[in-house]
C-alpha cells in the first residue's frame, strides 16, 4: 500500500467516519460546548464585513462542490451542462465564492491575531482552524490556474476524474487510482480538504449541523414546564 | 382564557438609595466567573443617565423589543428571515465597551513593590486581555449620583420632549435611582428572537431561562432584549441572563436581590394573566394604551370563574392563595401606585415600579413650593422631579396616571403626617384623591413598614406534581451528573442512556383515597 492509496482511498474514510461520529458524540455529551463560539462582543468593527462574505463564500463553496462533485455525470448530460459549461462554472463560481473566504477569512484571521481582547479570548483551535480554511481555500484557488490550461486545450477530464473520484469514494466503491497523474495542486487541496472534516467534531466548525432553519417556521414563544424526572 | 401564574416584582423607587445591595448581592452569587465579569443581571442606575449598557433604552440604536407592523406584532429588529440573513453579524450587537472592559487592579503590586519613596500603586488590569489598562474610562456604575457632565445624561432617552436646557441648572437638576433586573416578561422578544429556540418561559412560575445546552451562541437575544439584560458570556459563548432566583423561588424564597434589600423596596408575588390575551393585548395600536393593557391582561384571583380555570389549568391551590395575598396586585391594579418599566417596547414587563416622590424637604423649608391643604406637603405638580419624565420611563409618556399614583402616594403621606405628627387625623387630602382611610393604612403598612410577609408572598414550587415519583428524588435532588441543564434534546443516543437521574421508573403508589 503506498501513500496514494492511503491518503485517497483509506485517509476519506477516516476523516468523513471522524467527522460523523464525532459530531455524535461530541453532541451527545458535550452540548454545552456546541456552539458558534462568536466574538462579536469583544470586537465589533469590520465584523459585518468580513464575517458575512466569509461565511456566505463559504455557504457557496460547500454546496458547489456538494453538487458540482457528487451530481452524477448522467445528469450534467441529462440537464444538457456540456463537460466544458461545468467546468467553466466551477472556475467562474468556485473562483468568486473562492476569493470570498480568502478574503474575509484573512480578515478574521487577522483580526483574531492582531485584536488584542479577541486574540486573548482565542482558543488555540479557533486560530487554527481558521487558518487552515483560508490556506485550503487559497491552494483551492490556485487549482483554478491549472484548470484555466485544461479549459483552454477543451479538456475537461481532470475535472472528470475529481468528481468521479469523489462519487467513488461516497458510494463505498473507492477508486483512488483515478487520481493517478493529477496534478499535485488538486491533490494537496483534497487533502487539506479533507482534514477539515477530520478536525471539525473538534473546533466550532459544529455549529453549521445547527443552522436554525427551523426559526423561520417556529412560534415566537416558547414556554416550557420544568423538567420531570 | 388560559390562566398563567407569574413571578412578578414591585420595585418601590420612593425608597431605594441607591446603596448597590441588590447588585452586590446577586454578582457575588451569580456573575462572579470569567466571561461574565461585566455582567450584572441586577444594576442602580442613576437617572438621568444613559445606563448599562450606554444607551440601552433607546431602540433606534439597538431595535430591541417589539413594533406592530400592519396590525401585526414584530420584533423590531426585523422578520425571522431578517434575523437569520443577519446571524453571520448581528449588526444591533452591543460591543464591551458598551458595557465595559471587566477590570479588576493589581493588588499584589502593594505588597511586593521595593521600599521607595512614593506609595506604590494598585494599576488596572483587564480582566479580559489581563494587560495593565491606562485608564478606565467606564464602569458598571459610572454614572453614580449624577456623576459627569450634563450633556453626557442628557441623552437619556427619557429626557425627549423635555426642556432639557432647564435640567442643566444646578437648582433644577433632579435624580432617582433605577435598580433593574431581567422583566421576566410576558411577551419576551428575547425568547421569540432566539433561533436555536434554547431561551424559554417557564409555565409554571414564568422565569424565563435559557437552556444552556441548546444555546448556540447566536447572539440574537442580547441586542432584542430592549432592556438589555441578556448577556453574552465570551467565555462560554452562551447567553446568561438573571434566572430570578429560581432555585431559591422554587423553595418559597425571595430572590437574593429582593431579600437583600436593606431598603425594603422590592415585593415578590404572584400574578395570574390570560395567556389567551397576550398577543392581542400586546399588539395594542397605540403604545399610550399598553400600561392599561397590561392591566387587563391580569386576571383577578378573587373572580371564582378566575379561580375556577385555573385550576383546571394547573395552578396549585398555594398558588391561588399567594395570589390572593400578592403585593404585586395590590399595587399595581388596586392601588394603581406601580408601572411597567417602558411598556412601549411590548414585551409586557413584570418588574414594576412606584414612582419616586422626589425629596423636597429643603426647598419646602425655603417656602419656595406651593403646598396642599395641610399646608405641609407640596401637589405632585411641584416636585423636583418632572412628571413627564416619570411618565416617558413607566407609561409611554402618558402623564395622568403618574399623576394619580404620586397623589395617593402624598395623600397617604399628609394623612399619616397628621396622625402622628399633629395627633389629629387629616382626611382631606385622602377624599381630595378618592381613598379610604383603611386603604391609606394599608398601603403605609405595605410600602412605609413593608414586614417581610408583607413584601414577599412566594409559593414553593410543586415537584410532587411534575415528579413522577418524588420519594425517588428525594436525595439527589441538586446533585448533579455533568451536563444537566438541561435533558439533552438528543433523542437517538448513540450510548446508552446516562443515567442522569437515580430515580428508578416504577408506577406510582396509588393514592390512598
Amino acid at each position: 500500500m503506498d501513500l496514494h492509496l492511503i491518503v485517497f482511498g483509506v485517509y476519506p474514510y477516516l476523516a468523513l467516519a471522524t467527522f460523523l461520529l464525532g459530531s455524535w458524540i461530541r453532541f451527545d455529551n458535550e452540548q454545552y460546548t456546541w456552539k458558534s463560539d462568536s466574538s462579536q462582543l469583544l470586537s465589533k468593527k469590520g465584523m459585518r464585513f468580513a464575517s458575512n462574505v466569509f461565511h456566505i463564500g463559504m455557504l457557496g463553496i460547500f454546496f458547489g462542490h456538494l453538487i458540482g462533485l457528487l451530481t452524477p455525470h448522467s445528469v450534467f448530460q441529462a440537464l444538457g451542462i456540456s463537460d466544458m459549461a461545468h467546468q467553466n462554472l466551477a472556475m467562474y463560481a468556485g473562483g468568486a465564492f473562492g476569493f470570498m473566504v480568502i478574503l474575509g477569512g484573512t480578515l478574521l484571521w487577522l483580526r483574531r491575531l492582531t485584536n488584542p481582547r479577541v486574540r486573548a479570548a482565542s482558543r488555540w483551535m479557533d486560530i487554527n482552524i481558521l487558518g487552515w480554511l483560508v490556506g485550503t481555500a487559497i491552494v483551492g484557488f490556485a487549482t483554478i490556474f491549472w484548470s484555466m490550461g485544461h479549459a483552454a486545450k477543451g479538456d475537461p477530464t481532470v475535472m472528470l476524474r475529481l468528481a468521479e473520484w469523489a462519487q467513488s469514494i461516497v458510494t463505498l466503491q473507492p477508486n483512488p487510482d483515478l487520481l493517478r497523474g493529477v496534478d499535485w495542486i488538486y491533490k494537496l487541496h483534497i487533502f487539506l480538504g479533507l482534514s477539515v472534516f477530520l478536525f471539525f467534531p473538534f473546533t466550532r466548525l459544529v455549529h453549521i449541523w445547527s443552522a436554525p432553519i427551523g426559526y423561520l417556521f417556529r412560534a415566537y414563544q416558547i414556554v416550557r414546564a420544568k423538567r420531570t424526572a | 382564557m388560559k390562566v398563567r401564574a407569574q413571578f412578578a416584582f414591585v420595585f418601590n423607587l420612593d425608597k431605594c438609595i441607591g446603596c448597590h445591595t441588590c447588585s452586590v448581592t446577586c454578582k457575588n452569587v451569580w456573575t462572579n466567573r470569567k466571561g461574565v465579569e461585566y455582567v450584572w443581571f441586577n444594576n442602580v442606575e442613576s437617572k438621568p443617565g444613559i445606563g448599562y449598557p450606554k444607551q440601552w433604552e433607546d431602540q433606534d440604536i439597538w431595535r430591541g423589543g417589539w413594533e406592530v407592523k400592519n396590525g401585526k406584532l414584530q420584533l423590531k429588529s426585523g422578520s425571522r428571515l431578517d434575523r437569520l440573513l443577519n446571524i453571520f453579524a448581528n449588526p444591533d450587537m452591543p460591543e464591551i465597551d458598551d458595557y465595559y472592559e471587566p477590570f479588576t487592579f493589581d493588588y499584589a503590586h502593594l505588597l511586593k513593590a521595593p521600599l521607595s519613596e512614593a506609595a506604590p500603586t494598585a494599576r488596572p488590569v483587564s480582566q479580559i486581555t489581563g494587560e495593565k489598562m491606562e485608564k478606565i474610562h467606564w464602569g458598571p456604575n459610572w454614572e453614580d449620583d449624577l456623576a459627569g457632565e450634563f450633556e453626557s445624561r442628557a441623552r437619556d432617552s427619557n429626557m425627549r420632549n423635555l426642556e432639557k436646557d432647564i435640567y442643566r441648572q444646578f437648582e433644577h437638576t433632579f435624580h432617582m435611582y433605577l435598580p433593574r433586573i431581567c422583566n421576566h416578561c410576558i411577551n419576551p422578544a428575547c425568547v421569540a428572537a432566539c433561533p436555536s429556540g434554547s431561551i424559554y418561559k417557564r409555565e409554571e412560575d414564568g422565569i424565563v431561562l435559557v437552556d444552556q445546552d441548546k444555546c448556540r451562541g447566536w447572539r440574537m437575544c442580547i441586542s432584542s432584549c430592549p432592556y438589555k439584560k441578556v448577556f453574552y458570556n465570551w467565555e462560554s459563548g452562551k447567553a446568561e441572563k438573571c434566572i430570578g432566583c429560581y432555585p431559591r423561588v422554587e423553595s418559597g424564597m425571595p430572590t437574593v436581590c429582593s431579600e437583600s434589600c436593606v431598603g425594603r423596596i422590592r415585593y415578590n408575588g404572584i400574578m395570574l394573566y390570560d395567556a389567551d390575551k397576550i398577543e392581542q393585548l400586546a399588539a395594542t395600536p397605540n403604545e399610550q394604551d399598553l400600561y392599561q393593557a397590561q392591566l387587563d391582561l391580569f386576571l383577578d384571583p378573587n373572580d371564582p370563574v378566575v379561580i375556577e380555570q385555573a385550576r383546571k389549568d394547573g395552578v396549585p391551590e398555594d398558588w391561588l392563595e399567594a395570589a390572593r395575598k400578592s403585593p404585586i396586585w395590590k399595587m399595581a391594579v388596586e392601588w394603581k401606585i406601580a408601572f411597567p418599566m417602558h411598556p412601549e417596547f411590548r414585551t409586557l414587563p413584570m418588574v414594576w415600579y412606584v414612582p419616586p416622590l422626589s425629596p423636597v424637604q429643603s426647598h419646602l423649608d425655603q417656602g419656595a413650593l406651593p403646598t396642599s391643604p395641610d399646608s405641609v406637603i407640596p401637589p405632585v405638580e411641584n416636585l423636583r422631579m418632572p412628571v413627564k419624565y416619570l411618565a416617558n420611563l413607566l407609561t409611554a409618556g402618558k402623564e395622568a396616571p403618574i399623576v394619580d399614583a404620586l397623589k395617593r402616594m402624598i395623600a397617604m403621606r399628609a394623612y399619616q403626617r397628621s396622625v402622628h405628627v399633629e395627633g389629629t387625623p387629616d382626611t382631606r387630602a385622602l377624599q381630595e384623591t378618592g381613598m379610604s382611610v383603611d386603604m391609606a393604612l394599608e398601603m403605609y403598612r405595605y410600602l412605609a413598614i413593608a414586614n417581610y410577609e408583607d413584601r414577599f408572598v412566594v409559593p414553593t414550587g410543586h415537584q410532587e406534581i411534575t415528579l413522577e415519583d418524588f420519594y425517588g428524588h428525594q436525595g439527589q435532588n441538586g446533585f448533579t451528573f455533568g451536563n444537566d441543564s438541561s435533558p439533552g434534546i438528543s433523542p437517538n443516543s448513540l450510548f446508552p442512556e446516562r443515567r442522569k437521574e437515580t430515580v428508578e421508573e416504577r408506577d406510582p403508589v396509588p393514592s390512598a383515597d
